[in-house]
Formats: structure tokens, sequence, C-alpha cells
């Protein structure tokens, strides 16, 4: 089962991967990523970001990414939390965790949940830097990095 | 009557988060509904067919500009996104 959230509030790993592994002695591999506020962006400095989105969208953007992935790999379980609202620099913004039997189908199955991300689900980042607010543009290595799982060349 | 919501650039742009409209006959898909908004002039034509990309959701889902628009659809406009 998917476990998809949308929130302001901060996660721990440690408890999300403790989560998804609870009593399931058919998992044999984990693998996660972590994206963070980073204090610099297109040679700006940056002092905090607003991250916007769209409440029900998003989350339904997000469950159609995760079933997209049970349907290549086998990966019975399946995290994402992203943050909302105003981040920090190290602040922490968005956790995937995939769990399965082997490490081959959840490093496969966390990148490519990353990627559509990206590219597909409705999110959009604010940076406060010392210059004033600015939207941050959509970047085109993450429409690559998207299209690159169905062959796609640009 | 159609829902119409913006987000990001597009709602600061249009001073707006949303609304609601009477779909004209002649507005069938995405691309006529732009083009309505763009004809009430500055910002909306800017903010809709301007140089910046401007994605589309009918919904809840990711529509294209052949998508057909009806009676009671939510339709929402935004900017590429940039989560993650």
């Amino acid at each position: 089962m998917p476990t998809i959230r949308v929130q302001e509030a901060d996660f721990d790993i440690a408890a999300e991967i403790a989560a998804v592994r609870a009593g399931d002695p058919k998992i044999g591999a984990v693998a996660s990523f972590i994206g963070l506020c980073r204090d610099v962006n297109d040679g700006e400095q940056v002092a905090a970001m607003t991250l916007e989105h769209y409440p029900g969208m998003t989350e339904s953007a997000i469950r159609a990414i995760v079933e997209e992935a049970g349907q290549r790999w086998k990966v019975p379980h399946i995290t994402v939390i992203h943050r909302v609202g105003t981040l920090r620099p190290l602040d922490q913004i968005v956790l995937v965790i995939a769990a399965g039997g082997h490490r081959g189908e959840v490093f496969a199955a966390c990148e490519f949940v990353m990627d559509y991300l990206k590219t597909r689900a409705p999110f959009w980042k604010k940076e406060q830097t010392a210059r004033g607010a600015r939207w941050v543009e959509a970047r085109r290595s993450d429409d690559e990095a998207a299209a690159r799982w169905n062959g796609e060349t640009e | 009557m159609l829902t119409v919501r913006y987000f990001a650039r597009l709602r600061e742009d249009l001073g707006r988060a949303g609304e609601t409209l009477e779909l004209p006959a002649q507005v069938t898909d995405i691309r006529g509904l732009r083009a309505l908004l763009a004809a009430r002039g500055e910002p909306w034509a800017h903010a809709l067919q301007g140089d910046r990309a401007v994605r589309a959701a009918v919904n809840l889902e990711m529509a294209r500009d052949a998508t057909v628009l009806k009676d009671g659809d939510e339709v929402a406009f935004f900017p590429p996104v940039t989560g993650g």
C-alpha cells in the first residue's frame, strides 16, 4: 500500500522506513531519496522558499506516478511525502521510499518516482532572495530525466 | 458553469485564485478557453498567451490544448511544475 502525504510538517525518515518495513519479512531492500532546501540557486543566495500546490490534484498525480511505478517494478511499498509552505535552507522538502524484494527494483522505482514527480506533480517553488522573490523556472534537464524512462530522446 | 483556477505565477499576475464563468457555445476546448480569457486584454493576454509556457488541467488531470471542456468542469492554468 502506498503512503502519500502532502504536509507542512517535517518528516522523520527512520520512522517512515520503520513503518514501511513493519511486519513484512518479504522486504529485502529499501531505497530512499530526500530532497533538501539549498541556500543557493542559479547563482543567488536563497533565504527561504514557499511551496504551493494544487490540493486534490497533487495527491492524485502522485498516486498515478506511484501506480505506474508499481506496474513497472515489483515494489510493494512506496512512500511519498512532500512538504508545502515556507521552507528554509537545510529543511527537508521531499521523501521517497521504495521497498521490495531486491535492490535493483527499489533503486529504479525510487528514481522513477522522483523524476516523474519533478515534471508531473503540481508543486511550484517561489524563492526569497536578496533581490526579492522569484518563481523557480522549470528545468529542461528535469523533462529529459523523466523522458528517459520511456526511451524518449529530446 | 465552469470553475477556473489559477496557481503560482498566474495567480499573482492575474490577481485572483479563480473564478466561475459561463462557457460560451463556441468554446469547446482548452485552446478556446485560453483564447477567450486572453481576449480580455492585459494582464490576461500576457499571462495566458505570452512567452512563458502555461500548463492546464481539467478535473485534476493534466490536459492538452485539445482537451474538450463541458459544463461543470474544473479547469486550472499554471506554470510548468517545479516541485521535488
